[in-house]
């Protein structure tokens, strides 16, 4: 029992106590402070090199969706015929979404066994595999869409590679963590018996993560459900192209836009909940 | 015995089921897969595809990307001769100073290209190609018979294309090719064209040692400002607008993000279990979160480009919308996950109900609401530039600018580095605060 703090005088300790506190408070007070700084003088640049201002636009902020919503009212008689004509224009942007899900899926599967330690097939190519996941999840889809849109044309295709490219990149990293996770001794025991690296992958590592993978992968398709749309809207096809088509029509086409946003809405809002159900059924609520 | 014998039947039937399942499962999922990528493969066209693919488009954007090439033109019947890089007027050489391989004569000039070819231009019209292994070509260029050749046609070369109106000779050292009203001679460089500097600059071509520590080369500035300043407002490549850009990109990213999180965080306590009681509050906020995620980013950006018009504001709320539902949703799951005892021992205390929430809560939920706020600021670095690309503000619309004017390839390929690279730092930013706020183990 010849602890210092025994030996030490009640209100030295108190007073360190309290100093340290001091120092504690003014150093989240001091991050608080630029935290402050930071915002407001980023809305204040912000505001000032957009096109219009804050103050000005906000009390606007409801114009556009009441003309759409009033004139899409006016014109109801039309909503069922219009719903019906663009729902081949849903269905290709969420085949876009489940095509590039899929692919992406694999790719970032094989991207992601690649660049794991002790499961690698190449253990010195690790970090390569884990840059090349990086560079394919930093690049945002919409570049690679618009430079293939311009060397393969238009179409669900260039959308469908970007998307799947980002996926790969995404779920590189994602399921790479999901690995590091994985028991090694059924690899191990795999080996013992003279497997090959693929064996090795299918048989003793893809049944223990396949729950997690599944999960993420539902997640994702969420995701790209959203990135499909987005990519129509700059020409790649789908449901965006025709939004984009029916905004520059402006007035008198909205009853076409208010259309688009309920398939749109309703698609995402389906997608989310059927797969956040799913997601608990595989791994458990409250899991990602 | 009959017991153990029942049971085992059973099980084996069980295990019958299971194993059934199982390769029905293994066969027909694979099977469900294959049918929809036919489907997909008809429905998308694939085989249209070969058709539609512009080999010449992605030759012209690859080689773009990482080369330039210099013209030398003379116009036939002025017989003006001028040298640019890329054949544009900011590119173009001023009188007196010629790139080194291109010399005046009288009446023409002398063009050097790489691997012992040259190309000279004649009086007359006249332009003679000099290859090294094949020999020497000459090309007409007249008014009444269009462009005549030197060399019978049966014994032409592979690498000259010709109809009497245009001679079009392509070699690995470069291009001619001749017009009845211009010749032209093309000469490809590794690199992107006066990156730093452009040519009615005093610092183009000088070299960094001489700017740094030569003589004075402007006797108006100093070498390092006008150096600067040169670069800076560089007119081809805009360095002063890219870095802009890039600011406002990373700026909606950021106020968009602390902002959701801002607006979310007094919202998810109404929409936690057990933080409000009232059930129809709690459904209501919760239904508001839904909505505003459900509404998709791209919507969101729409309407609020309706108010605000383009720029990176417009940007930062829409992420700032979209973000705040799922924030709200997070959160609010956080804290219906929060230990009530810490929150009864402070109340033991007799805090009151802010300083419950200062010391009970907030303590417990911050490291997962720290690390989704900055794992949502890495991903929405990415969004920003979409977003931008759609309501006009930030590096998204420079890169989707560069790419519909389909010629500045060599710019794409820049803004797509600086794009790569500020997502990867803000990724290893976010990355390293998360560290320091709430320790690596996390």
């Amino acid at each position: 029992m010849t602890d210092t703090a025994l030996n030490t005088p009640l209100p030295q300790i108190k007073s360190d106590y309290t100093a340290l506190v001091r120092q504690r408070r003014m150093y989240s007070g001091i991050g608080v402070a630029i935290f402050i700084v930071l915002m407001v003088s980023g809305f204040m640049v912000a505001d000032a090199r957009n096109a219009g201002g804050f103050w000005d636009g906000w009390h606007q902020m409801l114009d556009f969706p009441a003309g759409v919503l009033s004139e899409a009212w006016e014109k109801r008689a039309n909503l069922p015929g219009l719903l019906w004509r663009y729902l081949p224009a849903l269905v290709e942007t969420v085949n876009i979404a489940i095509v590039a899900t899929l692919i992406g899926v694999l790719m970032g599967l094989g991207l992601s066994l690649l660049s794991t330690r002790g499961l690698a097939l190449w253990p010195g190519a690790i970090p390569l595999f884990r840059r090349i996941s990086d560079v394919l999840r930093a690049i945002p889809e919409i570049v690679i869409a618009l430079v293939l849109i311009f060397m393969m044309g238009g179409g669900p295709v260039p959308a469908m590679i970007a998307i799947a490219l980002h996926t790969a990149g995404a779920m590189g990293k994602l399921y790479s963590e999901v690995n590091e996770n994985a028991d090694l001794k059924p690899v191990e025991g795999l080996t013992s018996v003279g497997a090959g690296w693929m064996q090795r992958m299918m048989l003793g590592v893809i049944p223990q993560v396949a729950p997690n993978y599944l999960s993420y992968a539902l997640l994702r398709l969420e995701i790209n459900i959203r990135a499909s749309a987005i990519l129509g809207f700059v020409g790649a096809g789908g449901i965006g192209y025709e939004l984009r088509n029916s905004m520059t029509f402006g007035m008198g086409k909205f009853d076409e836009a208010a259309a688009i946003f309920i398939l749109l809405f309703l698609t995402i809002v389906i997608v989310d909940q059927v797969s956040s159900h799913l997601r608990n059924r595989l791994i458990g609520p409250g899991a990602h | 015995m009959t017991t153990a014998t029942i049971d085992m039947t059973a099980a084996k039937s069980a295990a019958d089921r299971l194993i059934a399942r199982k390769r029905l499962v293994a066969f027909g999922v694979p099977g469900i897969v294959l049918v929809y990528l036919t489907y997909i493969f008809f429905a998308f066209d694939i085989p249209g595809l070969a058709d539609r693919m512009r080999l010449d488009n992605a030759a012209i954007l690859v080689s773009d990307s990482y080369s330039y090439k210099t013209h030398v033109t003379r116009d036939n019947r002025s017989g003006e001769i001028s040298v640019a890089k890329e054949g544009e007027r900011r590119g173009t050489y001023p009188e007196g100073r010629l790139p080194d391989w291109v010399t005046m004569t009288d009446g023409g000039a002398e063009i050097v290209l790489p691997h012992g070819h040259r190309v000279t231009f004649g009086p007359d019209n006249t332009a003679t190609y000099v290859h090294p292994d094949w020999g020497t070509l000459t090309l007409q260029a007249s008014r009444a018979d269009g462009v005549t050749m030197s060399v019978p046609e049966a014994d032409l070369p592979d690498w000259v294309t010709h109809s009497s109106a245009r001679v079009d000779i392509r070699t690995e050292a470069g291009r001619l090719s001749m017009t009845r009203n211009r010749t032209e001679v093309f000469r490809y460089f590794f690199g992107w064209e006066l990156f730093w500097f452009t040519l009615d600059s005093p610092y183009h071509d000088v070299g960094l040692a001489r700017i740094l520590v030569g003589e004075r080369i402007d006797p108006e500035r100093s070498n390092i400002a006008g150096a600067w300043h040169d670069f800076w407002n560089n007119a081809m490549w805009r360095h002063k607008e890219v870095a802009w850009a890039l600011g406002e990109t990373v700026l909606m990213a950021f106020l968009g993000t602390f902002g959701a999180a801002m607006i979310a965080l007094p919202l998810a306590f109404a929409a936690a279990r057990n933080f409000m009681p009232v059930l129809l509050v709690r459904g209501l906020v919760r239904r508001v979160f839904d909505f505003v995620r459900g509404v998709d980013a791209l919507i969101w950006t729409i309407i609020l480009s309706r108010a605000f018009g383009p720029g990176p504001l417009t940007g930062a709320l829409a992420i700032l919308v979209t973000d705040s539902g799922s924030f709200g949703k997070l959160f609010s799951e956080a804290l219906e996950n929060v230990d009530r005892k810490q929150i009864e021992g402070i109340t033991s205390t007799g805090a009151a109900p802010v300083q419950r929430y200062r010391f009970g809560v907030i303590p417990q939920i911050m490291p997962v609401l720290l690390s989704q706020v900055l794992y949502f600021l890495e991903s929405n670095t990415r969004s920003a530039t979409i977003i931008g690309a759609i309501t006009g503000g930030g590096i998204g619309l420079m890169i989707t600018q560069a790419i519909q004017t389909q010629k500045d390839w060599e710019e794409v390929t820049y803004y797509i580095v600086l794009i790569v690279l500020i997502v990867i730092a803000m990724d290893w930013f976010s990355g390293w605060l998360r560290g320091r706020l709430i320790g690596r183990s996390q």
